[in-house]
């Protein structure tokens, strides 16, 4: 399995990368970990005529604090976010998540800014950056924009990323209060994708109700989406199994959803609302434990 | 594109190669540099068969080009038998009966080499979540399990932690 030929380049700045995408137009391709587009390329279903490799590029790796938050670099490897010691604290979701995806070799190069950026519906990220409110950070050759996660998923395989920029960064805000989180995933057995994926984060009080809850949804439908009749159902209410089973009836609402040989689309719909009560429920554990 | 000259060290050797970039990594290991037990199973990023540790971490030589490998270390399965001595890890493929046809081998050794460096003393779930991204389809798993578990306590035994 050979791929088209191409064009190779391997910028060590932001910059760079952003002059390269302006020169080479709409047929150049950014390649971050690789691990969705080579086996594209390999297949010849994707056949970029020039390649932009952001593996030497240091400014876009590693993890930071920023204010009270934390900022992930696109190019910071699913293996470095699922291990870090900044993120394990408080942002235990990473660990949990970071290791479901793929198998070792995957997370070894995979990252989490291809990830986000290639859009899959099946993803990981997507929820994880949903639930969190992540706020992505794109440079592009006017300077940097910063866009939430709840307007960067436009649909399947499409994120806001206009041709010419570059998704630098992934901020997660900070979180106040009792905070709990948590990621369930129906996990393809072949593939190891998320048939259906749910990432929920919730806030309680000292009196154990729900102050404030965020619950997203990956590889039910075209994209990663946030189950906002789900939230709003919780919000004020007791974080106890029956508040729960009945917000998580919500899930799916208004959802378009997708049926293959492997799930039907009233199996996923099925599992939405139960993979969203054990979300719900793990997340509420973690925040009253 | 002209080829593009890289510089990589193989197994301890190094290379200069002028490559195309679309060559593959685990072709250029096979086809350019003649290391044929990296094998190629699947060529879908799934089965595993082409492992190595490149900078030191298991990747899958078939998901990534030869052009990014340029100034990087790779071990090959090649790579890990000293004068004469086989690993720890192909002895216990040996001593356990760790595979039947043998072409998920490779592979195999290389992640649990991955494994065995960063938890020298892994639990059996450990080993199982380990080779999630290798495939076998003779053994069912349990020889290579076993293989590895030897392996883990020969190397224990050889390079006992130090006494704190």
């Amino acid at each position: 399995m050979i791929p088209a030929e191409f064009d190779y380049y391997a910028p060590t700045s932001v910059q760079e990368a952003i002059g390269l995408l302006q020169e080479k137009g709409p047929e150049a391709k950014l390649l971050a970990g690789g691990h969705s587009l080579v086996p594209l390329m390999k297949l010849r279903l994707a056949a970029p005529s020039v390649l932009i490799d952001l593996n030497r590029i240091a400014e876009l790796r590693g993890i930071r604090s920023s204010d009270g938050g934390v900022a992930i670099g696109a190019m910071t490897t699913h293996s470095e976010v699922e291990s870090s010691p900044e993120l394990a604290d408080r942002w235990p979701i990473f660990h949990v998540a970071g290791a479901m995806i793929g198998d070792p070799m995957v997370r070894h190069r995979g990252t989490i800014g291809g990830s986000l950026a290639h859009a899959d519906p099946a993803g990981d990220w997507p929820a994880v950056a949903l639930a969190l409110d992540a706020r992505m950070h794109i440079a592009g050759p006017n300077g940097e924009r910063v866009v939430p996660a709840g307007e960067f998923f436009v649909d399947m395989l499409t994120s806001a990323l206009e041709p010419d920029e570059v998704l630098t960064e992934i901020e997660i805000p900070a979180l106040e209060g009792r905070v709990g989180m948590a990621y369930e995933k129906f996990r393809h057995p072949a593939s190891g994708y998320a048939v259906v994926g749910v990432a929920a984060v919730v806030v309680t009080d000292g009196s154990g109700s729900c102050q404030d809850c965020r619950v997203a949804i990956t590889g039910a439908g075209p994209k990663a989406t946030r189950a906002t009749g789900v939230e709003e159902a919780l919000k004020g209410r007791p974080l106890d199994e029956q508040s729960i089973s009945a917000a998580a009836e919500r899930a799916g609402e208004g959802m378009a959803f997708l049926g293959d040989i492997y799930a039907s689309e009233e199996y996923r719909e099925h599992l939405t609302k139960v993979y969203t009560k054990r979300a719900l429920l793990a997340a509420a554990r973690s925040a009253q434990g | 594109m002209a080829k593009q000259e890289i510089r990589v060290t193989v197994n301890g050797r190094e290379h200069r190669s002028e490559v195309e970039p679309r060559l593959l990594l685990v072709h250029y290991l096979r086809d350019v540099l003649g290391l044929t037990g990296t094998h190629i199973g699947c060529d879908t990023s799934q089965c595993g068969a082409c492992t190595i540790i490149m900078d030191g971490q298991s990747v899958k030589s078939c998901t990534v080009f030869a052009v990014q490998a340029d100034g990087s270390q790779i071990t090959t399965i090649e790579g890990l038998a000293k004068d004469g001595q086989l690993h720890p890890l192909q002895e216990g493929f040996w001593e356990e009966h760790g595979l039947q046809c043998g072409f998920c081998t490779p592979g195999m050794i290389m992640s649990a080499y991955d494994l065995l460096q960063r938890n020298p003393d892994p639990t059996e779930a450990e080993i199982r979540e380990a080779l999630e991204g290798n495939l076998c389809r003779c053994t069912g798993y349990q020889n290579i399990v076993k293989a590895i578990q030897y392996a883990a306590s020969r190397v224990r035994e050889h390079e006992p932690v130090a006494a704190s």
